[in-house]
C-alpha cells in the first residue's frame, strides 16, 4: 500500500503473479518532484503561464487497455460479460449454479474481482471450471489492465464463455469498461427497489438486469414492478430476467440469452440486443 | 471512491505532456466533467491534490467545468437539454431518452511553466 497516502491500487494482486503493477498516486520509485524546492517553495507566478492543450478522456488509458481486451476476445471467438452488483446480491452462487448449467455445453472460465480472498476463485473452480482471482487490495473495482493480465494467465479457450465477476459495488466498476461483450447488473429482491435511481449508473451502463434471489421474493417487502420501473426510467427498454439460483427459476431465460451471445460471437457476429422481456 | 483512480489518470496524463511538451511546472489544471459523468467533484480535488503532490502537478489549482446534460428524444428525434440522466423528455415528455451528453470526463488544458 501506498505509505502517504493509503492508496491501494498498488495492493493489487492476480493469484500466480508475485506483483502485478504499481499504481501509487506518487510516481515511481525515485521519482524527484520537479518545480518545487526542497522546501517547497515555488517560482513566483509573476511570469505569464503557458497555456498547453490536451483535450484528452480520463480514462483513455482504461479504453485503450479495454479496446485490446475487446479485440483479443474477438480475435479468439470468446463471450466476455462483466457481471456488476453491490456486495451480497447473490453474484457467486448465481454464477456457480450457472456454470453446473452450461459446463457441458460450452467452455468457460471465470475471472472474479475482490478486495481480498481468493475464497470466490475458489468456489468456482470447485465446479471444474478454471478461474482466477484477482485481488484490487482497497480498489473498488475492476480496471480494463487488470483483466488483460489475469486473461493473459487465465488463457481461456477458444470460442469460449468468459465470466467476470466485478468487485461488488454499484459505483465505480460503472465507469471501467473491461471490453466486455455486455454488462450484466444483479438487484436482489432483499434490497431496496430505488437502486437504480440511486445508482443510475450502473444501471444505464448494463445490458440486461438479473433480479435475483426470486426464491425469497414472499418474504420481503421488495417490489419488482417498482424496480423495474426504476431501471427503465435510467434506461428504457432494458431487459430483465428473473432468476433464482435456489430453485432455479428463470435460467431457461438466462441460459437462452448466455447462449444466444456466445453463438453469435462464435459465428463472428456482433453482440446484439436481448430475445425477450419480463 | 474511484476518484483516486481517476485523479491518478490524470496525473499520468499531465506528467506524459510534461515529457513531450517540456514543461517542469503546472499552475492550472481545466477539467471538463459532465453533469452525469460518474465522477464527484469535491471527491475528485481531495484525490487530485493527493495524486498531485510530489509531482509536476504539486500544488496546482484544479479547475472543474461542468458540461450540460443532454439527450436524444426518439419521439422528437432530437437532441434536448437534460437536468437529471433519468428526466423524461423536457419537450414532448417522452421516456425513452437517451443519455448522449453529460458523461464526459476530459482533461481540458493547462497553464503551464
Amino acid at each position: 500500500m501506498c505509505t502517504t497516502c493509503g492508496c491501494g491500487a498498488a495492493d493489487t494482486r492476480i493469484e500466480g503473479e508475485v506483483r502485478f503493477r504499481s499504481l501509487s498516486a506518487h510516481g515511481p520509485a525515485g521519482y524527484l518532484g520537479l518545480g518545487r524546492g526542497v522546501t517547497g517553495s515555488r517560482p513566483t507566478d509573476a511570469a505569464p503561464a503557458r497555456r498547453v492543450s490536451i483535450e484528452q478522456d480520463i480514462l483513455a488509458e482504461n479504453d485503450r487497455h479495454a479496446a485490446a481486451n475487446r479485440r483479443r476476445f474477438a480475435e479468439r471467438g470468446i463471450l466476455a460479460l462483466n457481471l456488476l452488483s453491490s456486495p451480497g446480491s447473490g453474484k457467486t452462487t448465481l454464477l456457480v449454479r450457472t456454470l453446473e448449467a452450461l459446463r457441458d455445453r460450452l467452455p468457460m472460465a471465470v475471472v472474479e474481482g475482490d478486495q481480498q480472498t481468493s475464497l470466490d476463485a475458489e468456489r468456482i473452480r470447485a465446479t471444474g471450471v478454471p478461474a482466477i482471482q484477482i485481488n484490487t487490495g482497497k480498489g473498488c473495482h475492476l480496471d480494463a489492465a487488470m483483466v488483460g493480465r489475469a486473461v493473459a494467465r487465465l488463457a481461456p479457450a477458444e470460442a469460449s464463455l468468459l465470466l467476470i465477476e466485478n468487485v461488488g459495488n454499484l459505483v465505480c466498476p460503472a465507469a471501467f469498461d473491461l471490453g466486455e461483450a455486455h454488462k450484466v447488473v444483479v438487484l436482489s429482491v432483499t434490497e431496496g427497489e430505488d437502486k437504480p435511481l440511486k445508482y443510475p449508473d450502473m444501471f444505464r451502463a448494463a445490458d440486461l438486469l438479473l433480479l435475483s434471489k426470486w426464491d425469497l421474493l414472499p418474504y420481503v417487502a421488495f417490489d419488482p414492478e417498482r424496480a423495474l420501473s426504476y431501471a427503465r426510467q435510467v434506461h428504457p427498454g432494458l431487459p430483465a430476467i428473473r432468476v433464482s439460483a435456489v430453485t432455479g427459476e428463470g435460467f431457461g431465460a438466462w441460459l437462452a440469452w448466455i447462449e444466444q451471445g456466445w453463438g453469435r460471437r462464435r459465428a463472428g457476429q456482433p453482440p446484439t440486443g436481448f430475445i425477450r422481456k419480463l | 471512491m474511484h476518484e483516486l483512480a481517476l485523479a491518478q489518470e490524470v496525473i499520468r496524463i499531465i506528467e506524459k505532456a510534461a515529457r513531450d511538451q517540456a514543461f517542469s511546472r503546472v499552475r492550472t489544471v481545466r477539467l471538463e466533467i459532465g453533469r452525469f459523468a460518474a465522477a464527484e467533484p469535491e471527491a475528485l480535488r481531495f484525490c487530485f491534490e493527493v495524486a498531485a503532490r510530489e509531482g509536476v502537478a504539486g500544488g496546482a489549482r484544479l479547475e472543474i467545468l461542468e458540461l450540460p446534460g443532454a439527450g436524444w428524444c426518439p419521439g422528437c428525434a432530437d437532441t434536448v437539454p437534460l437536468e437529471s440522466a433519468w428526466d423524461a423528455c423536457p419537450r414532448c415528455g417522452g421516456r425513452q431518452v437517451r443519455v448522449t451528453g453529460g458523461t464526459e470526463m476530459r482533461v481540458k488544458e493547462l497553464e503551464v511553466d
